[in-house]
C-alpha cells in the first residue's frame, strides 16, 4: 500500500459490493423464481427467499416440458448444447493446433499464403455472412445436424494464432534434441509439443466451450427440428408464448440450467479462463 | 515471420493444414464471396431471373430512410454500451486492484456475466422489467414512471443497453485489471512521495498508462455492440417497437429472414463486412504499435 488512509479500504469494499449485487441480482432472482409456483410469480408478489417448488419445477422442465405447450423437454436441449459446445471447442482446437504446427515447423510451398488465408478469417464474424453460409450449409445437407451446427463455427483463426505464437517460443534446441533421439515430426508433436501445450489447450477449451454454448444466431437458423434445438434458443420460445401466460418458473429454471454449465466452467477454471482470454485477444 | 523450417515433408504439412483450409474456404470465403456477388444482383419477385446491376442495391439502400434510422440506432446503442460498460468495468477493476480482504471473491462474482449467453441475459432482465410482473418494472410504476418497453421505443432501448452492458462488464473488468496489474508499483509510489493524491495519481499516471488497454477495449466493445448483441435484441425486443431497437446487424437478419430482397440484404452485409475489416485493421495497427511501446 502506498499510504494509509483514515477510512481504510471502505470505499473499494462498498463499490465492489455494489458491483457484485448488480451482477448477481438477476441471477439470484432467476434461481428464486424457479423455486416458486407460477401463480405466486404471476401476481408480481414473489418473495426474495426460495419457495418449495424447486424439485418439481426442475423435474418437469428437464424431463417433460410442461402440459400447456407442446415443448421439447429441456433435458434434450441441454444435450444438444453440450454436444455443440464440446464439438466446437475440440474441433477448433484440433484443426488449429495441427495447422499452426505445420506453419511454424514445416517448410512447404505457399506457407505464407496459407497463413494469411487463415489469418483473414479472423476478421468477419459469422453474423455478417450469415445467409450465404446458411445456403451453403443447406446445399451440403447439413441442416439439423451436429456437423452443421459445428463446422461453420470452427472456421476462424484465433486459436491458430494463439498456438502459432506459443510454438514460436518453443526453443529450437528442443526440436534438435528430439531429432537426435530419432523422433520424426509426428512423434515430436505427440511426445514433446502436445504435453507442452496442455495449459494453452485447456484455457482455450474453456473459452471455446462458452463461445459454443452461448451461440444464438447460427443454431436459430439451421435447426428446424425441435430435438436439435439448443437451450439458448429454446429459452426464447418458452417466454415467447404469445397468447398464453408465460410460465415464468419454467422459464427461469431453463435460464438457470442454461447458465449453469458455462458459469461453472468459468468459476471453477478461473485462472485458466483469464489466461486464455487475455492471450487469445492479444 | 521466423521460419523454423525444421521438418521436411511437404505432404505431411499439406495434410496438417488441409482441415482448417477446407473449413475456411467452404464456410468462410465461399459465403463471403457469395454475399459480395449477390449484392450486385437483383432478383425478380419470383426468383426466376436475376440481373447484374452493379451498385444499384447499394444506391437503393442509401435512399431508404429505414437504413439511416438503423444507422442512428446502432450509433446510439453502441455509444451507450461502450461508454457504460467501459466506465463500470474500469471503476470495478481499479477497486479490485487494491490489496483488500476478500478481493478474490469479488473478482469471482464479477466475471459471472461473461459466461451468461446474451439471449439468456436478456431473459433475466425481461423477467425483472416485465410491466406488471417484474420487480423493477413495478418499482418504476409505483414511482409514476409508465414503464413499458413493448410500446415505448426509448424504454426498449434502455432495456437492451442495460442487458448489453451487464453482459459485457466482466470482459472489460478483466482486461482493465490485467492492465492495472502490469503498471509498475514504483511509478505510483514515486508520485505518492511527490505528494500526488489518489485521484490525481489516477488521472495523470494510471489512466494514461492504461490507454493501450482502453483503446483495445474500445475497438473490441464496438465490435461487440455491433455483432454479439443480436441475441439480446432478438430476445428482448425483436428490433421493435417500430424499429427503435433495430441495429444494422439486426436489420440484415430481419431483411434476410423475410427473404424478399436478397440483393439488398447482401449489400447490407457487405457494408458491415467493410466496417469490421476497418475495425480489425485499426486494432492490429494498435497491436503493432504496442510492440514498440
Amino acid at each position: 500500500m502506498v499510504e494509509h488512509r483514515r477510512f481504510g479500504n471502505l470505499l473499494p469494499h462498498l463499490v465492489l459490493i455494489a458491483g457484485v449485487i448488480v451482477v448477481a441480482f438477476p441471477v439470484y432472482l432467476a434461481i428464486i423464481a424457479s423455486t416458486h409456483d407460477n401463480s405466486v410469480i404471476a401476481n408480481g408478489q414473489m418473495p426474495l427467499y426460495p419457495g418449495s417448488h424447486a424439485l418439481d419445477t426442475y423435474w418437469n422442465t428437464i424431463m417433460s416440458g410442461t402440459g400447456k405447450t407442446t415443448r421439447e423437454p429441456v433435458g434434450s436441449m441441454l444435450l444438444s448444447s453440450f454436444i455443440m459446445a464440446v464439438g466446437i471447442a475440440l474441433g477448433k482446437i484440433a484443426i488449429s493446433i495441427i495447422s499452426a504446427y505445420a506453419i511454424v515447423f514445416f517448410n512447404f510451398p505457399f506457407r505464407m499464403a496459407t497463413f494469411w488465408t487463415i489469418f483473414i478469417t479472423l476478421m468477419l464474424p459469422v453474423e455478417v455472412r450469415i445467409f450465404p453460409t446458411y445456403k451453403i450449409t443447406s446445399d451440403l445437407h447439413m441442416l439439423d445436424s451436429y456437423s452443421g451446427l459445428i463446422l461453420p463455427l470452427i472456421a476462424s483463426a484465433t486459436a491458430t494464432l494463439l498456438f502459432r505464437q506459443f510454438f514460436m517460443t518453443v526453443p529450437k534446441e528442443l526440436v534438435e534434441a528430439s531429432k537426435m533421439d530419432g523422433a520424426g515430426p509426428i512423434r515430436f508433436f505427440f511426445d514433446t509439443l502436445l504435453p507442452l501445450s496442455v495449459t494453452n489447450i485447456a484455457a482455450l477449451f474453456v473459452i471455446l466451450f462458452i463461445y459454443g454454448w452461448n451461440q444464438y444466431l447460427w443454431p436459430l437458423l439451421i435447426t428446424t427440428r425441435d430435438d436439435m434445438q439448443t437451450i439458448v434458443i429454446g429459452i426464447k420460445k418458452i417466454i415467447d408464448v404469445k397468447d398464453a401466460l408465460t410460465e415464468w418458473s419454467v422459464a427461469m429454471a431453463t435460464a438457470v440450467l442454461a447458465m449453469l454449465p458455462p458459469v461453472a466452467v468459468v468459476v471453477l477454471l478461473q485462472r485458466l479462463f483469464v489466461k486464455g482470454l487475455i492471450e487469445t485477444e492479444k | 515471420m521466423e521460419n523454423r523450417a525444421i521438418f521436411p515433408g511437404r505432404l505431411l504439412a499439406c495434410l496438417l493444414v488441409f482441415p482448417q483450409l477446407a473449413v475456411s474456404l467452404i464456410f468462410f470465403y465461399w459465403p463471403a464471396a457469395q454475399a459480395l456477388w449477390q449484392s450486385f444482383l437483383v432478383q425478380d419477385a419470383f426468383g426466376l431471373s436475376t440481373e447484374f446491376v452493379w451498385f444499384e442495391n447499394y444506391a437503393n439502400l442509401l435512399k431508404t430512410p429505414e437504413y439511416y434510422h438503423a444507422i442512428g440506432t446502432t450509433f446510439v446503442f453502441s455509444l451507450l454500451v461502450v461508454f457504460f460498460s467501459l466506465a463500470i468495468g474500469l471503476l470495478l477493476a481499479v477497486m479490485a486492484n487494491r490489496n483488500i480482504a476478500g478481493v478474490q471473491i469479488y473478482r469471482t462474482f464479477l466475471i459471472i456475466p461473461y459466461a451468461v449467453a446474451p439471449a439468456v441475459a436478456s431473459v433475466l432482465f425481461i423477467f425483472m422489467f416485465q410491466p406488471g410482473l417484474g420487480m423493477i418494472a413495478r418499482a418504476l410504476q409505483r414511482n409514476g414512471i409508465d414503464w413499458n418497453p413493448v410500446l415505448n421505443g426509448t424504454h426498449a432501448m434502455i432495456l437492451i443497453v442495460i442487458v448489453a452492458v451487464w453482459n459485457q462488464i466482466s470482459y472489460n473488468f478483466l482486461f482493465f485489471l490485467a492492465g492495472l496489474q502490469s503498471i509498475p508499483k514504483s511509478v505510483i509510489e514515486a508520485a505518492a512521495i511527490d505528494g500526488a493524491r489518489p485521484m490525481r495519481r489516477f488521472w495523470t499516471i494510471v489512466f494514461p498508462l492504461l490507454s493501450p488497454t482502453t483503446f483495445f477495449l474500445i475497438v473490441v466493445n464496438i465490435t461487440y455492440a455491433f455483432f454479439n448483441t443480436l441475441g439480446i435484441i432478438d430476445t428482448a425486443t425483436e428490433g421493435g417497437p417500430n424499429g427503435s431497437t433495430s441495429t444494422l446487424v439486426y436489420k440484415v437478419f430481419l431483411d434476410g429472414k423475410a427473404g424478399s430482397d436478397l440483393g439488398g440484404s447482401a449489400a447490407q452485409s457487405v457494408i458491415l463486412m467493410i466496417i469490421v475489416v476497418v475495425l480489425t485493421a485499426v486494432q492490429f495497427r494498435y497491436v503493432e504499435k504496442k510492440v514498440h511501446y
